[in-house]
């Protein structure tokens, strides 16, 4: 026996008023030793950047593991010390976001294959009534992104919508389309 | 235990790893990205086909946020000034569980709304409505082992917006929940029963489902009503429910 679900809604245009948080982009602190920063900016179907989104990244730490009871690896050795694991940052004017954070490790996909290093995405907004789910991939990880299980379910022409664009040491550049021709690839999840 | 370690019994035969997995929403349960009456929707929804995410350590895990983000007077928005502010005192609570019934501990609520003349405070909000200098129209919560939160607010206003000539919003609170699993992650809004304007809403009929458009109208209580002091209001939220799944790990052989 299963309930219906409460059902999503937009997060509306006013969110900011209780969402952000100072340190909601810092995954881990700034000037953390080995930190990278993703920036990118969000665009609609019209090339326009969305000046009221949301968005937020879950990923791994380091070492492939995250600190959660549902990792069935069991515990990390840090326990509530270790990596959150979680950022959050609202768009700015130009649709720009930032995330601080540090490079995830590779993790076991659960069929002896293994997953490159990722970050799940969720894109929020005004006019969207649910979430969007993205993932970024590392552009250095070229080995582990071709033996990737998600990635090899998504059209070959497309995969680079996924994958972080290197600037500069420590600074990955990652755009998100809502639509149009670099339209980032979305997932059911 | 904890429904989370019921989940991790330590498996039998080496080598078999425990993963949940999260039951799809049934068709009509969250409303369609693109829903042309809601306008904005029309450049900013995926126009190509989603790919199957399989859900894997990233999607049954997400972030456990709590006790560093909150404090006591988050969950009490009328007092978080010096002075009251304007309008009806509600209590809104509720209980947060799966599909599956299970209730869901330990999970950050946030909450925003309009105060009790519908306006926002935030610097876009445009409607010729008063701030309210002793309210903010912010809460947070931690749900309790039961799943529970708790918050005392005013009744928010109704509003006007662009959507379409002579739109108005129903009074309605925003609220932000994560669950245990980003695949739980759910951003959703709650209403106030026998409000007029909820047949003309566009937001809230989004929702394909009658029944599960009926999900988000809160209840009211007299029972958790105080008396003297305060109205009641139930809302509980449903999220994603887990089914067990086994699969074979590599690490183990």
């Amino acid at each position: 026996m299963s309930e219906l679900l409460t059902p999503s809604q937009t997060v509306g245009p006013y969110f900011a008023m209780r969402l952000p948080w100072e340190q909601g982009p810092f995954v881990v602190p700034d000037g953390t030793p080995g930190a990278i920063t993703i920036f990118g900016r969000l665009y609609d179907g019209a090339g326009d950047p969305i000046p009221d989104g949301l968005i937020e990244t879950w990923q791994a730490g380091p070492d492939g593991r995250f600190a959660h009871p549902d990792d069935p690896r069991g515990p990390v050795p840090d326990g509530d010390k270790a990596f959150r694991g979680f950022g959050r940052c609202p768009t700015g004017r130009d649709g720009s976001f930032k995330i601080v954070t540090v490079k995830p490790g590779a993790l076991p996909f659960g069929d002896g294959r293994t997953e490159a290093p990722h970050i799940d995405v969720s894109v929020f907004s005004r006019g969207m009534l649910d979430r969007s789910v993205t993932r970024v991939y590392f552009p250095d990880e070229e080995a582990a992104n071709a033996a990737d299980p998600v990635l090899q379910t998504v059209p070959a022409e497309r995969r680079a919508t996924l994958i972080a664009v290197p600037v500069e040491d420590g600074l990955l550049r990652f755009d998100i389309h809502m639509q149009g021709p670099a339209e980032t690839v979305f997932f059911d999840l | 235990m904890t429904v989370s370690e019921q989940q991790l019994v330590v498996p039998e035969a080496p080598g078999k790893l425990i993963v949940p997995t999260y039951a799809k929403p049934a068709p009509g349960n969250h409303p369609p990205l693109d829903f042309p009456p809601y306008k904005s929707t029309g450049l900013r929804h995926p126009t190509r086909p989603l790919v199957l995410l399989p859900q894997r350590l990233t999607e049954v895990t997400g972030p456990l946020l709590g006790d560093d983000l909150i404090s006591m007077q988050d969950a009490d928005l009328t007092t978080q000034h010096a002075g009251e502010p304007q309008g009806q005192r509600i209590i809104v609570f509720g209980q947060v569980r799966d599909s599956g019934g299970r209730p869901v501990p330990d999970t950050l609520v946030e909450i925003w709304q309009t105060n009790a003349a519908g306006r926002y405070r935030h610097a876009r909000e445009h409607h010729p409505a008063p701030l309210d200098p002793n309210f903010d129209g912010i809460g947070r919560a931690i749900t309790d082992q039961g799943g529970r939160y708790r918050f005392i607010t005013i009744q928010p206003g109704s509003y006007p917006w662009g959507n379409h000539y002579n739109a108005w919003r129903p009074a309605h609170i925003h609220f932000s929940l994560f669950g245990r699993a980003f695949t739980q992650r759910l951003v959703t809004q709650m209403y106030f029963p026998g409000d007029p304007l909820l047949p003309l809403d566009t937001i809230y009929n989004s929702v394909p489902d009658e029944q599960a458009r009926a999900r988000m109208i809160a209840q009211f209580s007299i029972e958790d009503t105080q008396p003297e002091w305060a109205l009641a209001y139930r809302f509980d939220i449903v999220l994603r429910g887990r089914e067990a799944a086994v699969f074979e790990s590599p690490e183990g052989h």
